[in-house]
């Protein structure tokens, strides 16, 4: 990354809490356009509460989060806006249910008045094209696969035109078997200089395509660098016994 | 029988289509109330959600006999009786039975349909209101086209139930004195005394609208399943 790429998520002292538990305990970190930032850790650590405060999906309890230049952690700015900027994909998917393929990417373009009817669908096309699932439009989620879902569910954030993308363990669900073409769409994004924050438990991939790996545990960043230094001269302890623990 | 049928069976046909008009105008208003407390109930706010626990909670614990000698009585005897309210109304209020009935069955079937919408909505997976709001999706545009429709499919047995409840609600209403089939079929006892013969008369009315209505819900459950199947 070079020194002038601008910043496009900068976080500062993000805590928060749910009740009594104390989930995330000030993380502090800047990520840059095109940048993919990898996030590793043991569950319960706090990474995927990390994500989800990155589009406030988790109300933010103290710091400040800007994204895009707009300031998330502040009550009164309007997340619907600064959301349709940042995709986002779930671990479980979460296709609408109620609608087929192409509704399911043309929704959120047609509600919020982004293009007409016809060049929704043409854009819905050309995703679901990138995701080599073009002859499944029609189909409705239930009569997919878990990777295929998992693809729709890519293409359906692509159609908002996002400059960020977050991934929330998009592979934790899927048979061993479909991981492989999920990642082979979450690569050509990074390739295509996609600014993206991936959780996740494929160190393979972290390796490959990260440009910087975080290590979250305990609700803060414990270690962070390169994939080399991280995944083979790790220095914390936690992060030694982590990764002997997963590889 | 026949004879019964014979001389009563116009005058008892007419008390039906009161039972009908009641019980249409409470299902009305009742499903306008019910989702309009079911989504006060699932929003998130703290005021909304206790103000539809505390509508839900009274209408549920008192029966509605009770609920109907006190809007049909009570309420007019305490607005009559206040000197504040005297000096805005010309006359004495007065409920008419249909008034204070359609009243009465309205605020009963809305609670318990703000409970079937309230259920319906929570057993929706979070993540399909997450995977839309995330989408820039507004908190309102988001239930109306993902979760509600979801959400309805499921629960149209309970409120087809509930409409055959809230039919049945409406023989409650004979004792303010409502017209409605009861109300009328102990008219015809009291002429006649054959009581036997009137309640198998009243009973298999309400038990043709029933089916009728039954009928009616399931077609119209198979429509909406048509083209998009259950998922999982």
């Amino acid at each position: 990354m070079a020194e002038d790429t601008p910043i496009k998520i900068h976080v500062e002292n993000l805590h928060k809490s749910f009740h009594k538990n104390h989930v995330l305990r000030g993380i502090t970190t800047d990520i840059k356009e095109g940048e993919v930032v990898v996030i590793i850790g043991p569950s319960g650590g706090g990474k995927s509460t990390f994500l989800r405060c990155l589009n406030r999906l988790e109300d933010i309890t103290k710091g400040t989060v800007i994204v895009d230049g707009f300031d998330i952690s502040s009550k009164k700015t309007n997340m619907n806006k600064v959301r349709e900027n940042i995709g986002m994909v779930f671990q479980h998917f979460n296709l609408f249910a109620n609608l087929n393929v192409l509704s399911n990417l043309t929704l959120a373009p047609l509600e919020l008045k982004k293009a007409n009817k016809e060049e929704a669908k043409q854009e819905a096309m050309k995703m679901l094209d990138m995701v080599g699932l073009s002859e499944k439009a029609e189909s409705y989620p239930h009569e997919l696969s878990g990777g295929q879902r998992q693809r729709v569910a890519i293409a359906r954030a692509l159609c908002m035109h996002p400059d960020i993308m977050l991934f929330d363990e998009p592979t934790s669900a899927l048979d061993p078997e479909m991981v492989g073409e999920v990642l082979a769409v979450m690569k050509d994004l990074a390739k295509n200089g996609m600014t993206m924050v991936i959780v996740t438990h494929e160190m393979g991939f972290a390796r490959d395509v990260a440009d910087r790996v975080l290590f979250i545990a305990d609700g803060v960043i414990m270690e962070e660098g390169t994939p080399e230094e991280i995944f083979n001269n790790p220095k914390n302890e936690r992060t030694k016994d982590f990764l002997n623990a997963v590889l | 029988m026949n004879q019964i049928i014979q001389e009563y069976g116009i005058f008892l046909l007419e008390a039906m289509g009161q039972t009908l008009l009641l019980a249409l105008l409470g299902l009305f208003f009742g499903c306008i109330i019910g989702v309009f407390f079911g989504l006060l109930s699932v929003v998130d706010n703290k005021v909304c959600n206790v103000i539809s626990l505390i509508y839900v909670n009274i209408i549920r614990g008192v029966p509605m006999i009770v609920l109907a000698f006190f809007i049909y009585l009570g309420i007019p005897y305490a607005v009559n009786n206040s000197e504040w309210f005297k000096g805005i109304l010309s006359e004495p209020l007065v409920f008419t039975a249909l008034t204070a009935g359609s009243i009465c069955l309205s605020l009963n079937c809305g609670a318990y349909m703000a409970e079937i919408i309230r259920a319906g909505i929570e057993a929706i997976d979070p993540g399909q209101m997450e995977a839309a709001r995330s989408l820039g999706l507004p908190y309102w545009k988001s239930m109306f086209r993902v979760v509600l429709p979801q959400a309805i499919k499921n629960m149209i047995p309970s409120i087809v139930n509930q409409f055959i409840i809230t039919l049945k609600d409406t023989s409650i209403l004979s004792v303010i004195g409502f017209p409605e089939l009861v109300n009328k079929a102990q008219n015809v006892i009291s002429i006649t005394f054959k009581s036997f013969q009137v309640w198998i008369i009243v009973g298999i009315m309400y038990l043709i609208i029933i089916l009728a209505l039954q009928f009616v819900a399931k077609m119209l459950e198979r429509r909406l399943n048509r083209g998009r199947r259950h998922s999982h």
